[in-house]
């Protein structure tokens, strides 16, 4: 058999990179190993366009127990425990079929997480979709929540916390972002390792069916058969299976026996066998008749590549293999021994009783292509930035925030996380709606508090501010429940690498992460990277996603964003200059994303963010709400609603529609007793942190200076029932 | 007259509920059962038409509603 | 006292009432699906989750376990079973209880904290609660959305057997009469869709949950 050019273009594969294949093996590949080459060489595994820019991030700190490279990032909670996280996209497959994609994205950040020997204790996600009324966003919103909601509550994992917006830009690609947080004793946790030559290779979780192999990397004549009944196919998710397979490997480990282990993700047997061996500097041989499968017939090709879910390898020492198959047994899974490690450093793969597959495992990685690819700041962007933020003018405040409240982006999003379990597992401090989640940390007094965040808006003004501003607003949540953020994982959501000025916007957003995460000590311990997000050659705006995870070690010692009682002081604590460039006024407004977002001052950031966690961990607030976007003015209606309590604000400002609504970072709304005032003022003084008493909590009215005053109920009504707007009436 | 919808997932498609059914038949001591696959069953009431635009409607509820053409396939009965 | 708590393949509650019961001070004995003896236990509860993915029709596939036929023996002898959320679905297919909990009248998951009324202070474990106190307490199901025919319905009014009811205005179901739990003739097996063992703890937003648990424990 003889590749041809055509099969080598649908792999996805350069003629450059075909011959850099012939090149390291010698000979011409099998189809089988072209599919394998295919895979491991793709965007998604080898990171080619994006791992010279990666290199940016900081990824170490005597906290971090587990940087990039595994199947999940981990942090030191003290104690002999640690957190595992880690987020990743499912935003092709869920436009595709809205309710599978989200859940099996659910699912593979699931598995990575507890691969690794964690419990999950809390799901997140951020989701974009197109305009509200694009006449797919709400089929799309309905089909990808009940996904999310479907898979994760079946699993019994809850889902504590998460971000959704809209903008025309994702009207062709939406963006499905999952991160899973879990809980693992330091001396229990486990990487993906195929160590120990002779040591059994075993199969564990579904069989592997057709699902997921893709059309655009399909050779034409691996179906024969163009029926529809044969066609690759959507992946189809099984919580019911993930949640034995969870049960049961968290028990196979504790019998000591599983050396490694690791998820069959994308590019399912391919990417973890080949992972496993190349991360222990060792070769796999591998028998695919011993492999399950659901349906007759299938080729070396399909078993290698196919992307079914609710499936692990592990190796496991060598006479030990009954221990581990029993434990499967008992949660009556499928279990298969289907190779052994070698120290040849070579894939053997046999199937019929034929050698299919014969590769050099660490030069098929090392000499994965690596691209710098050219950088070109768009022509666009300078006009854009000069340009105006807002083109009219306003003056009838009360209704321009009750529009805003009831508006897609800043309405409630009880629609969405009351279709999840947010409480499974009784260990949910903070619910969402806060700043950040908390979860307690099951039998100790510790808590995790964690969030999802991204201003995408700003991102496309000025990628790199825009990358600092997520960042340090992600973190800026975290610390508003009172938790010290500790590392973060990333999902960097971009459109086409090829295009100069994406690559641009890539590499900025990454400096502007990376800047931000050094100057608040938040090192980036996992991440993926999606690119290609693009239809009809208009990309989303760049959207580096950031979930952050940080530690309160004494969970009694938290507050949550709403106003708790009358009479409190309302404090402005941090302060920057403002802009409206990228805001959500603007976009509510004028549907208007122009001018410069925000200045940021890290080290301001870093001081508002040390000193609000002091003081929350002394007990001296009751509250503390980031004010981010929409403004002061949303941000105050925001602390109302919860309580119901209303509040006296006098702020000074000359321009109402800049003082109101205007944004910046480095900003939190505190509440305190009216004793404790002048003590707070004073730290803050010598602290050099800006802190301003704005009024107090009270009353059935959120009164703004002289520009607004509506009622507290007035608002919510429009805030709980925005969501309608997007989903229509229940 | 009524038109019979049976909608059942695609060849190949991984039917999870299927497959815990067969499993528990299978523990209830049926374990003659190889294959459990399941799928749904829809009637549709219609006023009477001539019988190849009555199939041609249901099949347009079939690709708009009825079914999920990206993971089932379906077969109408008149 | 000892308590037995059932797992069944996908119950995922089965700890959070494991550390209800434990912090009340009681013994826990966790009993297995496969199991075909509640051994010496005092009751048992079955948990919530999703027993078999759901699958087919909520609880029908975990109703037909072997440790179900061992839990019919023991309600019989009179001893204490409450079904939580799945558990109450469990309970409904087995037969020991009556009725059906149908699919939500909107179609969607619901997870949110309701108010919930006490109907019926003569049972296994609202013994400690007074008639018409409310409680709030979270649910999270797809299908709990109660039915019993109209016959069926007038049978468990005549006995008192509507045990929980969601007040005025928080049914989050579409159940009819608002209930949200009921029992059987003899008061020893309780079901309810609320989620008691979530709220037994002021850390987690209430402790309206405890006295369900103290009761059952007496």
């Amino acid at each position: 058999m003889t590749i041809t050019p055509d099969q080598i273009a649908s792999h996805g594969l350069s003629p450059d990179e075909y011959s850099r294949i012939l090149e390291l093996i010698g000979r011409e590949p099998t189809l089988t190993e072209l599919g394998i080459f295919s895979v491991m060489w793709s965007e998604h595994c080898s990171y080619k366009s994006s791992r010279i820019h990666l290199k940016n991030f900081p990824t170490k700190g005597p906290q971090v127990l587990q940087g990039p490279g595994e199947n999940a990032g981990i942090v030191d909670i003290g104690d002999g425990d640690a957190i595992a996280f880690k987020m990743e996209s499912h935003n092709h497959p869920s436009y595709i079929e809205p309710y599978q994609g989200a859940a099996t994205g659910v699912g593979g950040i699931l598995r990575d997480v507890f691969t690794m020997g964690a419990r999950p204790i809390a799901n997140l996600n951020s989701l974009r979709f197109g305009e509200p009324s694009h006449p797919k966003t709400a089929h799309l919103v309905r089909g990808v929540v009940a996904g999310i909601g479907g898979y994760g509550n079946c699993v019994g994992v809850p889902t504590v916390a998460g971000e959704i917006y809209f903008d025309a830009c994702y009207n062709g690609n939406i963006l499905v972002n999952a991160m899973t947080v879990g809980h693992v004793r330091q001396d229990e946790i486990f990487r993906g390792f195929a160590s120990g030559v002779g040591n059994p290779v075993i199969y564990v979780g579904s069989k592997t069916g057709r699902d997921g192999i893709h059309g655009a990397t399909m050779a034409s004549d691996v179906f024969d058969d163009a029926s529809d009944e044969k066609r690759p196919t959507v992946q189809v998710g099984d919580p019911f299976t993930e949640k034995l397979l969870l049960e049961a490997c968290i028990e196979a480990m504790k019998t000591g026996a599983i050396v490694g282990i690791q998820d069959m993700g994308a590019a399912g047997l391919t990417s973890s066998s080949f992972e496993m061996a190349s991360r222990a500097g060792t070769g796999i041989v591998m028998d695919l008749d011993k492999v399950p499968n659901r349906e007759p017939g299938m080729t070396a090709y399909e078993l290698m590549l196919s992307e079914s879910q609710e499936r692990m390898l592990m190796v496991v020492t060598k006479g030990r293999e009954s221990e581990i198959l029993e434990v499967f047994e008992k949660w009556e899974l499928d279990a298969s021994i289907v190779g052994e490690v070698t120290n040849d450093g070579r894939m053997k793969i046999i199937h019929h009783g034929e050698a299919v597959v014969d590769l050099p495992v660490a030069p098929l990685a090392d000499a994965a292509p690596l691209y710098d690819r050219p950088r070109q700041k768009p022509e666009w962007l300078d006009a854009l930035n000069n340009a105006a933020p807002v083109q009219k003018t306003y003056s009838d405040w009360n209704a321009i925030l009750l529009q805003m409240m009831g508006s897609a982006n800043l309405c409630s999003r009880a629609w969405v996380y009351e279709q999840y379990d947010q409480s499974v597992g009784a260990n949910t401090v903070t619910l969402p709606g806060s700043d950040s989640a908390v979860v307690r940390v099951d039998g100790t007094k510790k808590a995790v508090a964690t969030a999802v965040d991204c201003n995408s808006r700003y991102c496309y003004l000025d990628p790199y501010w825009g990358g600092a501003h997520t960042l340090a607003e992600c973190a800026r949540n975290v610390s508003c429940s009172g938790a010290l953020p500790l590392a973060a994982t990333d999902c960097l959501n971009f459109g086409n690498p090829e295009r100069p000025e994406i690559m641009w916007q890539f590499e900025r957003a990454v400096a502007g992460v990376s800047d931000a995460c050094r100057e608040l000590n938040v090192p980036i311990v996992s991440g993926n990277v999606s690119l290609y997000n693009e239809s009809v050659g208009s990309a989303i705006y760049p959207t580096p996603t950031i979930g952050v995870v940080g530690l309160l070690k004494d969970v009694s010692r938290h507050v949550t964003s709403h106003f708790q009682k009358k009479g409190d002081v309302v404090i402005l604590l941090g302060g920057n200059e403002l802009s409206l460039g990228g805001s959500e006024f603007a976009w509510v407004m004028e549907k208007r994303v122009a001018g410069r977002p925000p200045v940021l001052d890290l080290k301001l950031e870093k001081n508002v963010q040390a000193l609000l966690r002091e003081w929350i961990a002394q007990g001296k607030l009751l509250s503390a709400h980031d004010v981010s976007d929409g403004g002061i003015a949303v941000a105050l209606a925001e602390c109302c609603f919860k309580n119901e309590l209303g509040a006296q604000i006098e702020l000074k400002f000359d321009d109402p529609m800049m003082g109101l609504f205007g944004e910046g970072g480095s900003r939190i709304i505190i509440t305190c007793e009216r004793d404790s005032v002048t003590k707070l003022f004073d730290h803050a003084k010598k602290m050099g942190v800006p802190a301003l008493p704005v009024g107090i909590v009270g009353g059935t009215h959120l009164k703004i200076g002289k520009s607004i005053n509506v009622e507290v109920a007035a608002l919510k009504h429009e805030w709980s029932n925005g969501f309608s707007n997007v989903v229509g009436k229940e | 007259m009524l038109a019979k919808v049976y909608v059942t997932l695609k060849q190949g498609v991984l039917d999870p509920q299927g497959k815990a059914v067969g499993h528990a038949l299978g523990t209830l001591g049926f374990k003659e059962v190889e294959d459990v696959r399941i799928g749904k069953y829809i009637e549709v009431t219609l006023p009477d038409l001539p019988k190849d635009k009555a199939e041609a409607r249901v099949k347009e509820m079939c690709e708009g509603l009825l079914a999920n053409t990206v993971i089932e396939s379906y077969r109408i009965e008149l | 006292m000892k308590v037995g708590v059932i797992t069944f393949p996908a119950s995922n509650c089965d700890q959070d009432c494991v550390s209800a019961v434990k912090r009340m001070g009681a013994s826990v004995v966790s009993l297995w699906h496969r199991d075909a003896s509640v051994q010496d236990v005092d009751a048992v509860i079955i948990p919530g989750g999703f027993s078999y993915g759901d699958y087919l029709r909520c609880g029908a596939m975990a109703a037909h376990s072997p440790i179900m036929a061992a839990v019919k023996q023991f309600a019989a002898k009179g001893g204490r079973v409450l079904g939580i959320c799945n558990g109450f679905q469990i309970l409904t297919e087995s037969g020991l209880l009556p009725g059906v909990l149908m699919r939500n009248a909107h179609l969607k998951f619901v997870c949110r904290t309701v108010a919930v009324k006490i109907v019926n202070t003569q049972t296994a474990v609202t013994s400690r609660y007074k008639s018409g106190q409310i409680l709030q307490m979270p649910v999270a199901h797809m299908e709990g959305n109660y039915f019993a025919d109209a016959t069926t319905l007038a049978t468990l009014k005549k006995n008192n057997q509507i045990v929980f009811q969601y007040a005025d205005g928080q049914n989050p179901n579409g159940a009819i009469d608002n209930i949200a739990g009921i029992c059987n003739e003899a008061r020893n097996v309780v079901g309810l869709m609320p989620h008691p063992e979530r709220v037994c703890d002021p850390l987690l937003g209430g402790t309206d949950g405890v006295e369900l648990f103290k009761a059952l424990l007496q």
